[in-house]
């Protein structure tokens, strides 16, 4: 669900080939699980047919695909709402999360900022859930507690990324 | 007690107001700037990583600590510039404190504990205790009263300085990581009463923690980082404003 956000993200920094495009997806964010060269063109020839992004002419030179591939002004609109709007708050985020965080850094944003939001938005899913604990029986108390502790994790993390931001961003910037 | 001040932001609708405070201790600064508005019967969470100021914060809005600079504003009155006398007056009559340690008095049993609060408020012997005595089946203490606060588990201690600090009636309850030292569940157990009591009473409740758990239970939470207060108000525009500018290049 995140590579085609992640592409465009990598493209609003700077047009790219796909063979760019596979090896700053690798370094960032496949720990261990590279991206296929074929799921990176699939990829780059939906948002081509969406509009997203624009391929440049075939250029001379090895490798199956040398076009450059630049993001749209449609994508550029898509990848900053993604960015920028708080995920529904469920748990097991960290991927998204994590990719958010790394671009944004990445693009010179404000990733304090979208992380603040973010908790804002566990907060108060988890606000609901403890309301939820206090008026309901046992077993939806049981059910709730599952949620608030797994938005609890989120928020560590969150936590946690926030006080290293400084040395991720320099670890980004570095590489 | 001061008159209530005709130009203070009661307008508003805030109990409770801070305006860009500031304080630091020796060369240290724990709050650069803080600003900060309680609705009357809110419940507000302070959040914050350690060292972040929320403690201090929690001092200066409850009249403990003199901000160097800014203004504290408290149900119509500048409270910063009130005399120390007038400060300890409205902490009394006012104000209820819970801290992650009950601070009770050991040699004192329950009710004595619960009750000392009125009797420094010069309410009778009699009054006061009658009054103590009623707050024990509230908080599941009923049978506790004459046992020494010694002889307590965490979680009744804490219940019995959630009494006390309710006992008077107070228009604010400031609570410092008020389950900080319990279990997850007797924690549970403290921070529901809490929550349910000060609905009852219409009590304000400004809560510091650091625990998203606790924070849960309120209405309402602000971040506090490097000493200033970020909103949620503030998050969302700034958000936004990136995105828009980022959109337009």
């Amino acid at each position: 669900m995140t590579v085609p956000l992640t592409l465009l993200g990598l493209l609003e920094r700077e047009p790219s080939h796909g063979y760019d495009l596979k090896r700053d997806y690798d370094t960032y964010f496949g720990r261990g699980k590279p991206l296929p060269f074929g799921q990176v063109y699939a990829t780059l020839g939906r948002l081509a047919r969406d509009g997203k992004v624009t391929g440049g002419e075939a250029e001379p030179g090895a490798g199956p695909d040398r076009k450059r591939y630049a993001i749209t002004q449609l994508g550029a609109r898509e990848f900053d709402a993604w960015l920028t709007q708080p995920i529904e708050p469920e748990p097991h985020l960290q991927t998204v999360l994590f990719s958010k965080v790394v671009l944004a850094l990445m693009l010179g944003r404000p990733a304090e900022t979208y992380l603040d939001a973010q908790r804002t938005a566990h907060l108060q899913r988890m606000r609901e859930l403890t309301e939820l604990k206090r008026t309901r029986g046992l077993m939806d108390a049981l059910l709730a507690d599952h949620g608030l502790f797994h938005l609890e994790a989120d928020l560590r993390w969150i936590d946690v990324t926030s006080a290293r931001l400084n040395a991720l961003a320099e670890m980004v910037r570095d590489s | 007690m001061t008159s209530p001040n005709p130009l203070a932001p009661r307008s508003r609708g805030f109990l409770i107001e801070a305006k860009d405070i500031c304080h630091s201790f020796g060369k240290t600064t724990a709050l650069a700037g803080a600003s900060l508005s309680v609705t009357g019967g809110e419940i507000l969470a302070v959040m914050g990583p350690s060292g972040s100021g929320k403690s201090t914060l929690l001092h200066c809005l409850a009249g403990i600590f003199t901000p160097e600079s800014g203004e504290v504003w408290f149900d119509g009155q500048r409270l910063d510039t009130l005399s120390d006398n007038k400060r300890t007056e409205l902490r009394r009559t006012a104000f209820g404190f819970v801290f992650q340690f009950g601070q009770l008095v050991p040699e004192l049993t329950v009710v004595d504990n619960i009750a000392l609060p009125l009797l420094l408020n010069r309410v009778s012997r009699k009054t006061a205790y009658a009054k103590a005595n009623a707050w024990l089946p509230r908080l599941g203490l009923s049978g506790l009263g004459a046992r020494r606060t010694g002889e307590l588990s965490g979680g009744e201690a804490q219940r019995v300085a959630l009494a006390r600090a309710l006992v008077a009636q107070p228009k604010v309850l400031f609570a410092d990581e008020p389950t900080g030292s319990l279990d997850t569940l007797t924690g549970e157990m403290v921070m529901d009463l809490l929550v349910s009591i000060a609905r009852e009473e219409g009590t304000t409740v400004v809560l510091v923690t650091h625990d998203a758990r606790v924070a849960a239970y309120a209405d309402r939470e602000v971040m506090v980082r490097d000493g200033t207060v970020i909103r949620r108000a503030e998050l969302q525009a700034d958000a936004q404003a990136d995105a828009q500018v980022e959109v337009s290049r």
